[in-house]
């Protein structure tokens, strides 16, 4: 693979442009994979390179149903934080930011990782308290933070009222190093530098069942045919449970939808991500001018990539008094992406009942931020059989009572 | 907007007046179970796309809890029964197999 630099941009725009070359490839699938991951969105792609990158395993295939990268990856608002109360949470998602800082050189392709700032609303004495708590958690995890008073919110937010009568702000949690970045980007990137290093990416090929011999798993069954594999891992996000369940077994795991609008585009007028998580409205301006904004999930399950109107309803009338401006804004896009919501609201990075199958998934509502830190570690689940970062993430800890409570924590889904 | 209707009230209510309970038909497992029964119960989940039987509570009417037979992929309702019941009754199972011959959930079929 050709290296992106300047040069190369100039170089191609000395000879039209004809040196440019597919950005991954499109292989036909072989008869055995060492590794086979099924799922080519975010944590799928990032898991393959970094087995590859850490491990030398090259001999993988990512298998996707539709396109790559068109599942929750090109769904999500794109906010990268790692602002977590309890400690494994905080370990994942700080990997994960800190991987984000430096993945376009490491990639070689930008991502457009936009550090700007996230700002997380108090506007309740109840998150006054939880952020403060929070704050003083990220201290001791070395996860920088603070908690910031409203004439600072104004100050790093001008197009915010903070007097709202109904939605006062009354301060927040402050991370200069969060931000946002390119969803598709990510994505792609990703799949280039496996496609770099000979890994497989098959796209539209539905995986149909799993094929298993003596409790270990021999390999899937696929739109193009059966393909064997000696691991398999799972990153199917909202599928996650029909997957288990070609396998044998159950998840804790419920899927709903969970939207997001963006509005046309406008001048620049906000530099920061900000998240108001008691009315669930989420809003950062995309570089092209859009304003982006993430709502809540549906209560009840559903498949349906799209959710229910009045939740969308009660955030938008919640973001208007908060950011009295967008009033008037008209809206180009709605969507949803099934979220996979676990009991605890944390992620499971875990092995599974059948053997040398590993699973990746319940990231719920909040999965891009975690990519480059979820495939970090599992990976190495996948290479070793163990990763520090994923030790406390795994399927026993429902069982055991060992929840990483982010949803206590939170008050909220995030 | 989904529209369900109450079977204790009879009254047609959409989605912002019903409050979503979850899964229906669960075993409950409570002290003296064993680990993997209580897991299960407290955590477990079918989650299937497609049929699926489920909670309601008619939070803005009559207060009762209900359940429903609906599709989670389509969104299509297959009908609403009162909840004090270990299985759904034959009348909706009826419905469900007019419109999807073979269905199982579960232990159900």
């Amino acid at each position: 693979m050709k290296r992106n630099s300047v040069f190369a941009v100039a170089r191609e725009a000395m000879r039209q442009h004809s040196g440019w070359r597919r950005t991954w490839g499109n292989p036909e699938p072989k008869k055995l994979y060492d590794v086979i991951i099924i799922g080519a969105g975010g944590h799928g792609l990032a898991t393959a390179y970094y087995l590859g990158k850490n491990f030398g395993i090259t001999n993988v295939a990512v298998i996707e149903k539709g396109w790559l990268g068109g599942g929750n990856t090109g769904r999500n608002t794109t906010i990268i934080r790692s602002n977590y109360l309890q400690d494994p949470s905080a370990a994942i998602y700080e990997k994960a930011r800190s991987l984000y800082e430096d993945l376009s050189q490491d990639l070689n392709y930008n991502v457009m990782f936009s550090p700007r700032g996230v700002m997380m609303l108090a506007q309740t004495q109840h998150e006054i308290r939880g952020y403060q708590r929070t704050a003083h958690a990220n201290s001791l995890q070395g996860v920088k933070t603070e908690f910031i008073s409203p004439a600072r919110v104004k100050e790093l937010c001008p197009i915010m009222n903070i007097d709202g009568p109904r939605y006062p702000v009354l301060g927040a949690l402050w991370q200069a190093r969060g931000g946002s970045a390119r969803h598709d980007a990510v994505a792609w990137g990703y799949a280039r530098a496996c496609s770099d290093m000979g890994m497989h990416i098959l796209q539209k090929t539905e995986v149909t069942g799993i094929t298993q011999q003596a409790g270990m798993v021999t390999g899937v069954d696929t739109s193009r045919g059966h393909i064997g594999c000696k691991k398999l891992g799972m990153v199917v996000a909202g599928h996650a449970s029909a997957v288990a369940e070609m396998a044998g077994f159950q998840l804790p795991i419920e899927s709903v939808p969970l939207q997001a609008l963006v509005s046309e585009p406008i001048k620049p007028c906000m530099d920061v991500v900000v998240m108001a998580n008691t009315v669930h409205g989420y809003m950062s301006q995309s570089d092209k001018g859009e304003m982006v904004i993430g709502g809540g999930t549906d209560a009840y399950n559903a498949y349906t990539q799209r959710g229910s109107f009045h939740h969308l309803e009660e955030t938008v009338r919640a973001l208007i008094e908060t950011f009295p401006m967008v009033s008037r804004l008209k809206m180009l896009r709605h969507w949803g992406g099934i979220v996979d919501v676990t009991g605890d609201r944390s992620p499971i990075l875990s092995k599974t009942p059948l053997g040398n199958t590993f699973i990746n998934c319940g990231w719920g509502t909040g999965g891009f931020k975690a990519i480059p830190g979820s495939g970090w570690g599992f990976a190495e689940l996948m290479a070793k059989g163990e990763s520090p970062l994923t030790a406390e993430f795994g399927l026993d800890r429902f069982r055991a009572g060992r929840f990483i409570d982010e949803s206590v924590a939170a008050g909220v889904a995030h | 907007m989904l529209i369900l209707n109450c079977p204790y009230c009879g009254r047609e209510k959409d989605e912002t007046e019903l409050a979503a309970g979850g899964e229906a038909h669960l075993k409950r497992f409570g002290p003296g179970s064993s680990d993997q029964d209580f897991e299960g119960y407290l955590f477990d989940r079918a989650n299937p796309k497609g049929l699926h039987f489920e909670r309601w509570r008619c939070a803005a009417g009559c207060g009762k809890w209900f359940h429903a037979a609906r599709c989670t992929a389509t969104l299509e309702v297959f009908g609403t029964y009162k909840a004090q019941t270990l299985e759904p009754p034959k009348t909706i199972r009826d419905a469900i197999t007019a419109k999807r011959p073979g269905w199982s959930w579960r232990n159900f079929s």
